[in-house]
C-alpha cells in the first residue's frame, strides 16, 4: 500500500513537473535580446559574452547581445520600461550606476524604475600598483598618504563610480587623504597606472587578472580571498570593513509577467550554477554573485543605503 | 617566430576566413554608420566555436577590410564611412567629381594595403618595445596631441583660417553636449532626454558630410559624378604608377599611422589627419591639396590602415585596447580563454604569430578584393540614376546612424546637423573643422582635467603641463603647424616678387 502510494505520488509529481517543464519550455520561444547600455568591449559586454554560449546550450535559443551606449548607461536605462515586455528583451544593469545617477540629477529614470531580476557577478574593488611600485603592502600606501596628504594620486574609472566610491570609503576608513583622478573607463585608468602617471589605481580584481605579473594588488574588497589571487589579502583581513565593487545583473521592462521574470531569474541562476561558467568567470578575475528575484529587494536596499551614504559624505549629491 | 606559424596561418580554413572577413569588412565599412567596431562586434558570437587563432584572423580581417571600405563612401559620396576616412574626402571627392573616382578608389586600395602591411610588420617585429609608446603618453600628452590636432585646422583650411577656427570652436561646443565622460556632469541638454547621450561622432559625420551632398544632388541638374564618355581601360596600372611615385609619402604616412595607432586615446581619425597634413606640408610644387591630389588620398588611407597593426600592439602586449574594435577583439579573446599581455608574446606566442601572419594574408587579399569591389562600387554610383541614388543614400544614412547606438535621437541629431552643415557650407564654413572639434574636444578635456588634478596634487602644475619632453615636442609641432602656412605663404609671395624682379 505504501509503495502504491509512493508510486502514485511519483506519477503525479512527474506529471506536474512535465507540465511545469512544458509551460516553462514555452519561454523562450525565440531569441532573447540582451541589451548592454554601454559600448562593446567593456566589462559589461565581456561578462555578457561569457553568458551567451551557456544560454544557447541550456535553453536552445540565442542570447543576442546588442548595445545602446550613451550617458554612462543612462540612455538605455531611461528607455528600458518602454521596451517589449514579453521577457525576450532584457538589459544589463550596473551598480552603483543605477543608484548614483538618478540620485545626482534627472537622468530620465529612477532606481525603482529598474526591475532587476538577477545579479550575477561583481568585480571586487582592488588597489592596483605596478610591479615596480615602492608600495609593497597596503600599509606602505597608507604611510605615504599620511606623510603627504593628497599627494598620492589614484586613477579610477569615472566620477561617482564604483572606483570613486571605494576611494572615498577607504580614505575615511583609513583616515587618509588621497587624490582621485577619473579616467574614461578601466582601460584608460589601467594605462595611466602602468605608465606611472599616477601612484596607484582603484581598479578591480579583473585588472589583476588581465595584467598578471605587470601589476601587484595590495588588497581586494571581498569577504574571502579571490581563488585566482591566494596571496592578495582582503581589506577585511587588514582591518578595513570593505566588501564590494561594481555589480552587474539583468533587468526587464516593468510590465513583464511575474512568471516570466521568475523563469528568467531561474534560467540565469542555472547558468551561474554551471561549473564551467563559474571557472571561466573566476579565471577572468570576476567574483560570482547569486541574487535571484527573491532576494533582490533586500540586496538593492542594502546597496543603495551604502552608496548614498558614501556619495553624500563626499558631497557628490546635492 | 618561425615558419610553423606561417604554415598554421595558411590552412585552408584560415585562408577562407581571411577572405570572407576582408570582403565582409570592406562592404560593411563602405556603408556610412556601419563601423569597424560594429562589424567586429556582430561577428564575435560566430567565433566562439572556432580555434582562438582562427577567430582572431577572422576578426582582424573584418577590421582591416572595414577600415579600407570607409574610403569608398568618402571618395564617391563625400561621406567618411568611418571617422578614419575623414581626410580621404578632402581629395578623394574632388577626384571623383572630376571623373577620377575609379583612380581614387584604386590608389586608396594600394595605399591601404601598403599601410596595413607596415602596421602588421611593426606588430610582428617590434611589438614589445613599441608598446612602451602607449605608456609614455599620459594625460598631458593627450591634451597637447589634441591641441596639435586642432591646430591642423589652420593648415587644412587654407585661405580661410578664421572660418576654420570658428567651425572648430563650434565642434568643441557640440562635444560638450550630454553626460561628460569623466566628470559625469550633464551639460547643454536643455532638459531634453534626447540630448543626454551627447552627439555621436559617426552620426555627426554622416549628417555634416552626407546631407549637404544629398541636398546638392537634388538641387542641381548635373550628374552626381562626371563620367568619361566612351569605354576606358581599367586604371589599376595608372594607379600603381602614381603609388610608386609617392612611395615616400606612403612610407611616412604608414609610420605615422602605426605610431598613432599605438596610442589608445587617439585613433584612426587623428592618424589620417596628421598624415594628410604632413603630406600637404611637404607637397611638391604643383600639387594642389584639397582639389583632388592623389597624394592626399594615399596619405590618409595608408595611415588609417596602419593603425590596425599599430592598435594591436598595446592590445596584445599590454592587454590595453589600442582602438575601439581592439576592445571588442580583446573581449572575444578573453571568452576564448586567451590572456593577453606580455606573457602572450613570450609564452603562448603561437597564437599571436599565427594571427599576425593571418593579418598579413588578409591585408594582401585586400588588394584583389578591394580593387574588384571598389570598381563595382564606382560603377554603381556612377551609372545609377539620381532618382534612385538619392533615396538609396538617404535611406542608408538613416539606417547607418540608427545602427550606431540603436537610437532614434541620433537620427534626429544627424538630420539637424546635416541641415545646419549645409547652411554653413553656403557661407564658406567647412565640415571638417567642426568634426575635428567634436572628436578632439573630449580628448583635450579629459587630458586637461586629469593633468590638472595630478599636477595640483603633486604641487607641480607648471612642470606637469610644460615640463615633460614628449609634451614639449608636441607643443613644438603645434607651433610649427600654426606658423608654417604663414611662412609658406610669405615665401611664395617673395618668390613671385623676386621672379617678377628678375623679369624686369
Amino acid at each position: 500500500m505504501f509503495y502504491l502510494k509512493t508510486a502514485k505520488s511519483l506519477v503525479i509529481a512527474s506529471a506536474v513537473s512535465i507540465v511545469a517543464a512544458t509551460s516553462a519550455l514555452a519561454f523562450p520561444d525565440k531569441s532573447v535580446e540582451y541589451i548592454i547600455p554601454f559600448g562593446p568591449g567593456g566589462e559589461s559586454d565581456i561578462s555578457a559574452r561569457f553568458q551567451q554560449p551557456y544560454f544557447k546550450d541550456k535553453f536552445g535559443q540565442d542570447l543576442v547581445v546588442s548595445y545602446k551606449p550613451g550617458g554612462g548607461g543612462a540612455v538605455g536605462w531611461a528607455q528600458l520600461n518602454s521596451m517589449a515586455s514579453d521577457g525576450h528583451t532584457i538589459m544589463g544593469i550596473n551598480l552603483p550606476h543605477i543608484v548614483i545617477q538618478p540620485a545626482e540629477k534627472d537622468v530620465g529614470y529612477t532606481t525603482e524604475d529598474i526591475h532587476t531580476f538577477y545579479m550575477f557577478h561583481y568585480t571586487p574593488d582592488a588597489i592596483v600598483v605596478t610591479a615596480d611600485s615602492p608600495y609593497k603592502t597596503l600599509d606602505d600606501l597608507i604611510a605615504d598618504a599620511k606623510a603627504n596628504p593628497g599627494a598620492v594620486t589614484m586613477a579610477g574609472s569615472g566620477k561617482a563610480t564604483a572606483n570613486h566610491l571605494a576611494q572615498i570609503r577607504f580614505d575615511k576608513l583609513a583616515g587618509i587623504k588621497t587624490t582621485y583622478v577619473p579616467f574614461k573607463g578601466t582601460g584608460a585608468s589601467t594605462t595611466a597606472t602602468l605608465g606611472n602617471q599616477v601612484k596607484a589605481q582603484w581598479g578591480y580584481t579583473t585588472v589583476g587578472a588581465a595584467q598578471g605579473d605587470a601589476v601587484r594588488m595590495l588588497a581586494v574588497a571581498m569577504e574571502e580571498r579571490h581563488p585566482l589571487f591566494p596571496d592578495v589579502p582582503t581589506f577585511k583581513e587588514l582591518g578595513y570593513e570593505m566588501v564590494g565593487g561594481a555589480y552587474r545583473g539583468m533587468a526587464v521592462p516593468k510590465d513583464t509577467p511575474a512568471e516570466t521574470v521568475q523563469r528568467l531569474s531561474d534560467m540565469f541562476g542555472e547558468i551561474n550554477a554551471d561549473e564551467a561558467f563559474r571557472k571561466q568567470m573566476l579565471d577572468g578575475g570576476f567574483a560570482l554573485l547569486d541574487v535571484g528575484i527573491d532576494g533582490m529587494d533586500a540586496f538593492m536596499a542594502a546597496r543603495k543605503a551604502e552608496y548614498i551614504e558614501a556619495a553624500t559624505d563626499a558631497g557628490l549629491l546635492n | 617566430m618561425d615558419f610553423e606559424h606561417l604554415a598554421n596561418a595558411l590552412t585552408l580554413t584560415n585562408l577562407a576566413l581571411a577572405l570572407f572577413g576582408v570582403v565582409a569588412g570592406t562592404i560593411i565599412g563602405s556603408i556610412p554608420g556601419l563601423s569597424a567596431t560594429m562589424a567586429v562586434a556582430v561577428l564575435v558570437p560566430i567565433t566562439f566555436s572556432m580555434e582562438p587563432a582562427s577567430a582572431l584572423i577572422l576578426l582582424g580581417a573584418i577590421y582591416t577590410g572595414a577600415i579600407y571600405g570607409g574610403a569608398y563612401s568618402a571618395i564617391l559620396l563625400n561621406t567618411p564611412g568611418t571617422p578614419s576616412a575623414i581626410a580621404t574626402t578632402f581629395d578623394g571627392y574632388p577626384m571623383a567629381k572630376r571623373g577620377d573616382g575609379d583612380l581614387a578608389v584604386a590608389i586608396a586600395c594600394y595605399a591601404s594595403v601598403f599601410g596595413g602591411l607596415v602596421g602588421a610588420l611593426a606588430l610582428l617585429l617590434l611589438a614589445p618595445p613599441l608598446s612602451s609608446v602607449a605608456l609614455a603618453f599620459g594625460p598631458v600628452e593627450y591634451l597637447w596631441l589634441s591641441v596639435f590636432g586642432l591646430s591642423l585646422i589652420a593648415s587644412l583650411s587654407t585661405g580661410n583660417v578664421l572660418k576654420g577656427l570658428a567651425g572648430g570652436a563650434f565642434g568643441l561646443l557640440l562635444s560638450c553636449v550630454g553626460v561628460a565622460e569623466i566628470s559625469a556632469d550633464i551639460r547643454l541638454t536643455f532638459g531634453s532626454s534626447t540630448m543626454i547621450g551627447g552627439i555621436e561622432v559617426v552620426g555627426a559625420l554622416i549628417g555634416l558630410y552626407c546631407i549637404p551632398v544629398l541636398i546638392d544632388m537634388v538641387a542641381t541638374p548635373e550628374r552626381h559624378l562626371k563620367v568619361e564618355e566612351g569605354g576606358r581601360a581599367v586604371r589599376f596600372r595608372e594607379g600603381a604608377a602614381i603609388a610608386w611615385k609617392s612611395r615616400f609619402n606612403l612610407l611616412r604616412s604608414s609610420i605615422i599611422g602605426t605610431v598613432i595607432g599605438i596610442l589608445p586615446g587617439a585613433g584612426g581619425s587623428v592618424a589620417g589627419l596628421v598624415a594628410y597634413s604632413e603630406a600637404k606640408r611637404t607637397a611638391r610644387p604643383g600639387q594642389k591639396f584639397g582639389e583632388g591630389e592623389p597624394d592626399g588620398v594615399m596619405a590618409t588611407e595608408a595611415a588609417n590602415n596602419a593603425t590596425v597593426g599599430g592598435g594591436f600592439i598595446p592590445t596584445l602586449v599590454l592587454g590595453i585596447p589600442g582602438t575601439p574594435p581592439d576592445a571588442v577583439i580583446l573581449g572575444a579573446l578573453l571568452v576564448q580563454g586567451v590572456r593577453t599581455g606580455p606573457t602572450l608574446f613570450e609564452g603562448g606566442g603561437s597564437i599571436v604569430y599565427t594571427f599576425v601572419f593571418g593579418l598579413f594574408i588578409a591585408t594582401i587579399l585586400m588588394l584583389p578584393t578591394g580593387l574588384l569591389i571598389g570598381r563595382y562600387a564606382y560603377k554603381t554610383i556612377v551609372t545609377i540614376p539620381k532618382t534612385i541614388l538619392v533615396p538609396a543614400v538617404g535611406f542608408m544614412t538613416i539606417i547607418g546612424t540608427f545602427a550606431i547606438r540603436n537610437s532614434i535621437s541620433d537620427v534626429m541629431i544627424m538630420i539637424v546637423l546635416g541641415t545646419v552643415g549645409w547652411v554653413l557650407s553656403r557661407f564658406g564654413f567647412a565640415a571638417s573643422p567642426i568634426v575635428l572639434g567634436l572628436i578632439l574636444g573630449p580628448i583635450a578635456e579629459q587630458g586637461f582635467v586629469q593633468a590638472w588634478i595630478i599636477g595640483d596634487a603633486t604641487g607641480n602644475l607648471a612642470g606637469m603641463f610644460f615640463g615633460r619632453p614628449i609634451s614639449l615636442a608636441i607643443i613644438a609641432f603645434t607651433i610649427l603647424s600654426l606658423v608654417y602656412p604663414v611662412i609658406q605663404g610669405r615665401r611664395a609671395r617673395r618668390l613671385i616678387k623676386t621672379e617678377a624682379g628678375a623679369n624686369d
